[in-house]
C-alpha cells in the first residue's frame, strides 16, 4: 500500500465515529431505496407471474343468469382470445365455534379438472372428485383463520337449504389477492372465505342448470378493452348485466396496484432526504479535515504530489465511507425487503410471492449515493487543491467575529459570556448554522411524517368503525327484497334499532365522462349510517339531489348544482338525469348517497331493500345470529366490531414495524448530524475550550460552552422540523391517496411530542459522547499544538 | 504529471560542476507582498542573489524578515509579486503550476521548522510518501540509517522526540537525493543539544551528498556553520559574506 493510501486508511479509523455516522446516513438512505424498489418490483413481478401461471382474466362480466351457448357467442367476438363462464354465489356459513353466520363466495369449477381462466392454485389437499357434489376447495385465509384443514366437514345454507360441505382443498386464486367481502374495504378472514365447488353441484343448487351469472375473458393481443366491454353490455344488459369491466375495476387488482404505486412513491420520498444529509455531513467533515490538515497539504505540495494526488486523497475520505455505507445499506434494504415482503404476505395472498431486486436498482441507489458524496466533497477537496503550498504553510488567520445582534449594549449585560461565545459563533456562520438546523429539522420531520400514517390510520378507523358507522352487523340480502321485509326484522327478537338501504347500479355520466357506480339510498343520514367526512365532519343527506365523494366528483368533474345523467342497469333501466346535491370527502372509496324514498322515485318503483344496518342486544346476539344463518334470503352478515378488529390486527404489525424502521432511521439521522457538528466544535475549538479551562473554568462550564451550540440548534430544528413533516405529510397524503382511499391530514399532540422527545434524547445522547472526548482532552498538549 | 525538461537537471552530473562559476540559483529583484487578515505585508522587496552548487549558506534574518518567503518561492511554493528566479538558468518564476510540482518533486529538498511529518505515517512511511514519487530516490530506510534513525523505522511521530521527528523530516527531504535543500529554521523547535544534532545531519548531508543546502535561522550562532552567510532585514539583504572557516556544529555555542 502507498503511503497516501496508508494515511487515507488510518485518518479513516480515526475519524471513525464521524466517518461511520456518514456511512450510516448513507446505508439508510440505501436500504430505503433497495428495499422499497425490491419490494416494488417483487409484487409486480409475483402479480405478473400469478396472473400468467394461473390465467387471470382480462374482463369480468357479471349477470343475474345468462344462457351457457352465449359462451360460445363472446368467444367469436373479435378480440376475444377465451371465455369461462361460472357461477358465482354468496352464502352463509356456520363455522364451527363462531356464532355469527360466515360468508361464503361458493365459485364453480369444473368437475374434471381442465386448465380455466382465474384458476386454482391447490395448495393442500386435492381437487374435488366428480360426482361428489358435497366437496369443496376454501381458500387459504379462511381455512387458516378458523383452523380448518382439508378433511373437515362445513354447513351452508345454499338457496334455502342446509348442506354440509367437505373441504378437500386449501387454495388460491389471483382474483382474491386481496379477499374481501364485496362491499367491504377490510378482510375479515374469519368469516369470509371463497369456494370452490363443482360446477355441476352449483348449477343444481342455485337452479342454474345451462345458464351462468359470471363470465371473464382474455383478450388476444392488441384488442381494444373498451370496444369489447361495449359488445358484451349490448349482448348481456338483457340478463341484469351491470356491465362489463377490466382488471381496474377488479377490486383485488386494484388493490394491489395501489399498493405497487404507493411503495413506488416511498421510493423517492425517503433516500432523497437521506442523501442530502450525506452530503451535508461529507461536506462540513472534510472542510474541517482540510482545515487541520493545511499544512500536510503544504507539505505533500512540496514534496511535489500534484494537485490531481491531493485532490483525489481527500475524495477518498467520502468515498470510502461511501462505499462502506452502500455495502451495509444494499445488505440492510435487502434484509427489510424480505421482512416488509412477508408482511405483504399477510395481506395479500400470492400463489408465492417471489422476493428479489434487480440490479439495476441497486447500482442506480450506490451510483446515486456515490454522485453526492463527490457533489458533498466537492468545496473540500477544491479547497485543499487550490490551496497554494506557501499560504497553507501559515496558519489560519483567526476567525473573523463582529459584534452580533446580541452584542447590543442593552443585551450584552443580559447574557452570560458562555452564551455569548455560542451565539457569535453561531452568528458568524449563519449559514453552517441554518443547514444545521435544516438537517436536524429533517430527522423531526421523518419522526413526524412517519407518525402521521399512524395518525391517519387511527382517523380512519375512527371515521369509518365509530362515527359513520355506528351499526353492529349489517344483514346483506341476495337479492332485493321489498319494503315489507322491515317489519320481519323488527320482529326479530334482539334487535333495537334497524335502518336499511338499497344500492342501484348505474352509469353515471357528465358531460363525455361515464363511471360505473352504485348509487346507496338511505333512510336517514343521522341514524346508524352517517355521512362522515375524513376530517371527522357532519353531513346531513340533503331529501332530494345525489351527494358524491369528492374523488368521484372530481372524476366526473362535476361540481355542486350540475345535473348528472344516471342510467339505471337494473330494474326498469331508466335514464334519468339528478342534481348534484353536495360533495363529501370521505377516506374510503368511491359512492354515491341519496336519500331512500328519492332513490325510489326516480327509480320509479315501490322501493326494495339491498341490506340492513342492525344494533342488537348482545345478550341476544347468539340467537339472532342463528336465525340468520337460517333466511334463505340473507347472503351474510357483517359485523363492525370483527372488521375493526381484524383491521387492527392486520395493520398492528405493519405500522408497528414501518414506524419502528422510521424512528430508527430518523434516531441515526439526527445522531449523525448533532455529533459531527459537536466533533468539528470540538476540533475547532479544542485550543480555546483547553484554554478557559486552564483559565479556570470547569468541565461542566466548558461543556456548556461546547454542546451549548448544538442544544440551541436543536432546539430550533424542532419547529422547524414540524413544519417540514406537516408539508412532508401533506405530499405523503397527496401522493398516497387513490380512489380506494384518501389519508386524512391529521397530526396527535403525541406525533409532536414523540418527535421532540427522541431528537432531544439522541441529541442528548451524542452529545455526551463528544463530552466524553472533551473530558480527555490534554490541556497541556492542545495548548502545545500549531495552530 | 509529465517531467517537465525546460527546468530539470541532471543532479550527478551537476554534482560534479560543484566548482563552476554558473550557479545553481540566480534571483534578480524578487519582490513579493501579500495581504494577511486585514493588513498588506511586502515581505520582499527587490532580492537579488546567487547560490553556487554545493554551498551551504545560512540566511540569518529576524522574524519578518522575509527569509521564509524568499525559501517558499526558491521552492516552488509560492510566486514573487515581481522578480525572476533562475534555476540552472531556467526561469522558474515563469513556470506553470504542473511544472512546478515537477521541479519540487524532483530538484528540491524540504525541512520545516515544526517538522510537518503526517501523524498518521511511521517514520519509514513519511520518507516513503518522497521514495514513492522521486526518480532515483535512495531506499527510505537508507536515508533514515543516515540521518542516525535506522532504529526508529516503525514509530510514528507521536512516539518521536521533537529531534527525532526533525531528523525524519530531514531524511524525507533528502531521500529524493535533491539538488536544492531547504531548511527552514530547522532548529527552531528544538532544544541546543538536540538543535545540534540535527544540524550535524545536515552538515553530513551537504558534506557526503554534495547538495546545495540553504538554512534559514534567526539564530546568528548557526550562521557559523555556512559557507556563506546572507542576512536578511524587512525584505532586503543587508549582507552576504563569506565566512574563512567553516565550524563543525559540534563547536558551535548559543
Amino acid at each position: 500500500m502507498k503511503p497516501l493510501q496508508r494515511k487515507l486508511w488510518r485518518e479513516l479509523l480515526h475519524l471513525k465515529g464521524q466517518m461511520l455516522a456518514v456511512a450510516a446516513v448513507v446505508a439508510c438512505g440505501i436500504s430505503v431505496f433497495v428495499s422499497m424498489s425490491s419490494v416494488k418490483y417483487s409484487l409486480e413481478a409475483s402479480r405478473q407471474r400469478y396472473y400468467s401461471r394461473f390465467r387471470f382474466a382480462d374482463l369480468f362480466v357479471e349477470v343475474k343468469r345468462a344462457p351457457e351457448f352465449y359462451r360460445e357467442m363472446v368467444s367469436r367476438i373479435p378480440g376475444v382470445a377465451s371465455v369461462s363462464t361460472r357461477i358465482i354465489a354468496d352464502v352463509t356459513l356456520d363455522v364451527p365455534g363462531l356464532d355469527e353466520p360466515a360468508t361464503a363466495r361458493l365459485v364453480s369449477i369444473p368437475e374434471y379438472r381442465t386448465p380455466v381462466l382465474n384458476d386454482i392454485f391447490l395448495k393442500k389437499g386435492r381437487y374435488i372428485e366428480p360426482g361428489k357434489p358435497e366437496e369443496v376447495i376454501v381458500s387459504k385465509p379462511f381455512l387458516e383463520a378458523n383452523h380448518l384443514v382439508p378433511g373437515d366437514h362445513i354447513s351452508a345454507v345454499i338457496n334455502g337449504r342446509k348442506k354440509e360441505l367437505l373441504i378437500v382443498g386449501m387454495g388460491l386464486s389471483p382474483e382474491y389477492i386481496y379477499e374481501v367481502q364485496p362491499g367491504s374495504f377490510f378482510p375479515d378472514k374469519r368469516r369470509f372465505g371463497v369456494f370452490w365447488m363443482s360446477r355441476r353441484a352449483l348449477e343444481s343448487a342455485m337452479n342454474m342448470s345451462g345458464a351462468f351469472n359470471n363470465m371473464s375473458l382474455t383478450l388476444a393481443h392488441g384488442a381494444s378493452e373498451k370496444d369489447v366491454i361495449m359488445q358484451l353490455d349490448n349482448l348481456f344488459r338483457r340478463y341484469g348485466s351491470l356491465g362489463a369491466y377490466g382488471r381496474s375495476e377488479q377490486l383485488s387488482d386494484r388493490f394491489i396496484v395501489d399498493e405497487i404505486k404507493q411503495v413506488g412513491i416511498q421510493i423517492t420520498f425517503l433516500p432523497v432526504v437521506f442523501l442530502a444529509v450525506a452530503v451535508f455531513l461529507l461536506n462540513v467533515v472534510l472542510r474541517r479535515l482540510v482545515a487541520t490538515q493545511r499544512d500536510q497539504i503544504a507539505v505533500l505540495k512540496a514534496m511535489g504530489y500534484s494537485n490531481e494526488d491531493v485532490g483525489l486523497h481527500y475524495l477518498g475520505f467520502a468515498l470510502i465511507p461511501t462505499a462502506v455505507g452502500s455495502v451495509a445499506g444494499t445488505l440492510l434494504g435487502a434484509w427489510l425487503g424480505r421482512g416488509l415482503m412477508n408482511i405483504y404476505g399477510d395481506f395479500y395472498n400470492f400463489a408465492e410471492l417471489v422476493y428479489s431486486f434487480r440490479f439495476e436498482d441497486v447500482a442506480l441507489s450506490v451510483l446515486l449515493s456515490f454522485g453526492a458524496a463527490v457533489f458533498g466533497a466537492l468545496g473540500a477537496v477544491r479547497k485543499a487543491v487550490q490551496l497554494p503550498p506557501a499560504e497553507a504553510m501559515r496558519p489560519e488567520s483567526p476567525a473573523i467575529y463582529k459584534p452580533g445582534f446580541f452584542d447590543r449594549e442593552s443585551l450584552r449585560s443580559k447574557i452570560p459570556v458562555s452564551l455569548r461565545i455560542i451565539v457569535r459563533n453561531l452568528e458568524r456562520r449563519r449559514w453552517k448554522a441554518a443547514m444545521t438546523v435544516l438537517m436536524i429539522s429533517l430527522a423531526v420531520a421523518i419522526l413526524v411524517a412517519g407518525r402521521f400514517t399512524y395518525d391517519s390510520t387511527e382517523r380512519m378507523v375512527q371515521v369509518e368503525f365509530s362515527e359513520k358507522h355506528r351499526e353492529d352487523v349489517t344483514v346483506l340480502f341476495n337479492t332485493p327484497m321489498s319494503p315489507s321485509v322491515a317489519y320481519a326484522i323488527a320482529s326479530l327478537d334482539g334487535v333495537l334499532e334497524h335502518e336499511y338501504y338499497r344500492e342501484e347500479s348505474v352509469k353515471m355520466g357528465f358531460g363525455h365522462r361515464v363511471r360505473r357506480q352504485s348509487i346507496r339510498g338511505l333512510q336517514s343520514s343521522e341514524g346508524l349510517q352517517r355521512l362522515v367526512d375524513k376530517n371527522n365532519r357532519r353531513l346531513t343527506l340533503p331529501p332530494d339531489g345525489v351527494v358524491l365523494t369528492k374523488t368521484l366528483a372530481d372524476i366526473l368533474g362535476v361540481r355542486v348544482g350540475d345535473r348528472m345523467q344516471v342510467d339505471f342497469l337494473q330494474g326498469k333501466q331508466l335514464h334519468r338525469e339528478v342534481v348534484v346535491s353536495g360533495t363529501i370527502d370521505e377516506i374510503l372509496g368511491l359512492s354515491a348517497y341519496m336519500n331512500l324514498g328519492a332513490l325510489n322515485r326516480l327509480e320509479g318503483d315501490g322501493g326494495a331493500l339491498n341490506a340492513a344496518y342492525l344494533r342488537i342486544d348482545q345478550a341476544k346476539a347468539a340467537t339472532l345470529y342463528t336465525t340468520f344463518k337460517k333466511m334463505p334470503g340473507v347472503a351474510g352478515i357483517m359485523m363492525l366490531k370483527a372488521m375493526k378488529e381484524s383491521f387492527d390486527e392486520l395493520i398492528a404489525q405493519s405500522m408497528t414495524t414501518s414506524t419502528l424502521i422510521l424512528t430508527t432511521f430518523a434516531c441515526v439521522l439526527a445522531f449523525a448530524v448533532v455529533y459531527n457538528g459537536a466533533r468539528i466544535s470540538l476540533s475547532e475549538r479544542a485550543r480555546e475550550l483547553s484554554s478557559l479551562r486552564v483559565l479556570g473554568m470547569t468541565e461542566a462550564e466548558v461543556s456548556v460552552i461546547l454542546l451549548g451550540e448544538q442544544a440551541l440548534l436543536t432546539i430550533l430544528a424542532i419547529p422547524v422540523g414540524f413544519l417540514i413533516g406537516i408539508g412532508l405529510s401533506w405530499l405523503l397524503a397527496e401522493g398516497l391517496s387513490s380512489e380506494l382511499y384518501r389519508l386524512p391530514l391529521v397530526f396527535s399532540a403525541y406525533n409532536f411530542f414523540f418527535a421532540c422527545m427522541v431528537i432531544i434524547i439522541v441529541s442528548a445522547l451524542s452529545g455526551l459522547l463528544v463530552r466524553r472526548k472533551l473530558l480527555t482532552l490534554d490541556l497541556v498538549e492542545v495548548l502545545k499544538t500549531r495552530e | 504529471m509529465p517531467p517537465s525538461p525546460t527546468i530539470t537537471v541532471d543532479i550527478n552530473q551537476s554534482s560534479l560542476n560543484a566548482a563552476a562559476d554558473e550557479p545553481v540559483l540566480n534571483i534578480s529583484e524578487l519582490s513579493k507582498s501579500y495581504v494577511m487578515g486585514e493588513v498588506q505585508v511586502d515581505a520582499l522587496k527587490g532580492v537579488s542573489v546567487k547560490f553556487y552548487a554545493g554551498e551551504l549558506v545560512v540566511l540569518l534574518g529576524a522574524s519578518g524578515s522575509g527569509k521564509s518567503t524568499l525559501i517558499n518561492i526558491i521552492g516552488g511554493l509560492d510566486v514573487p509579486s515581481s522578480g525572476k528566479l533562475f534555476f540552472h538558468g531556467r526561469e522558474i518564476t515563469a513556470a506553470t503550476e504542473a511544472e512546478l510540482t515537477a521541479y519540487r518533486r524532483r530538484s528540491i529538498g524540504f525541512v520545516f521548522q515544526f517538522y510537518n511529518l503526517i501523524s498518521s505515517l511511521t517514520a519509514l512511511e513519511n520518507v516513503q510518501l518522497v521514495t514513492e514519487i522521486a526518480e532515483h530516490p535512495m531506499s527510505a530506510k537508507e536515508a533514515l540509517l543516515l540521518v542516525g534513525l535506522g532504529h526508529r523505522l516503525d514509530h510514528f511521530p507521536a512516539q518521536l522526540s521533537g529531534g527525532e521527528q526533525q531528523r525524519v523530516a530531514i531524511a524525507r527531504a533528502i531521500a529524493k537525493r535533491p539538488e536544492l535543500l531547504l531548511c527552514d529554521e530547522p532548529t527552531g523547535a528544538l532544544d541546543f543539544q538536540t538543535g545540534k544534532l540535527v544540524l550535524d545531519v545536515l552538515e553530513k548531508v551537504n558534506r557526503e551528498l554534495g547538495t546545495t543546502t540553504l538554512v534559514i535561522t534567526h539564530n546568528a550562532s548557526i550562521a557559523g556553520m555556512a559557507d556563506r552567510v546572507v542576512r536578511l532585514r524587512s525584505g532586503e539583504i543587508v549582507e552576504d559574506r563569506k565566512n574563512l572557516e567553516r565550524l563543525s556544529p559540534s563547536e558551535l555555542v548559543w
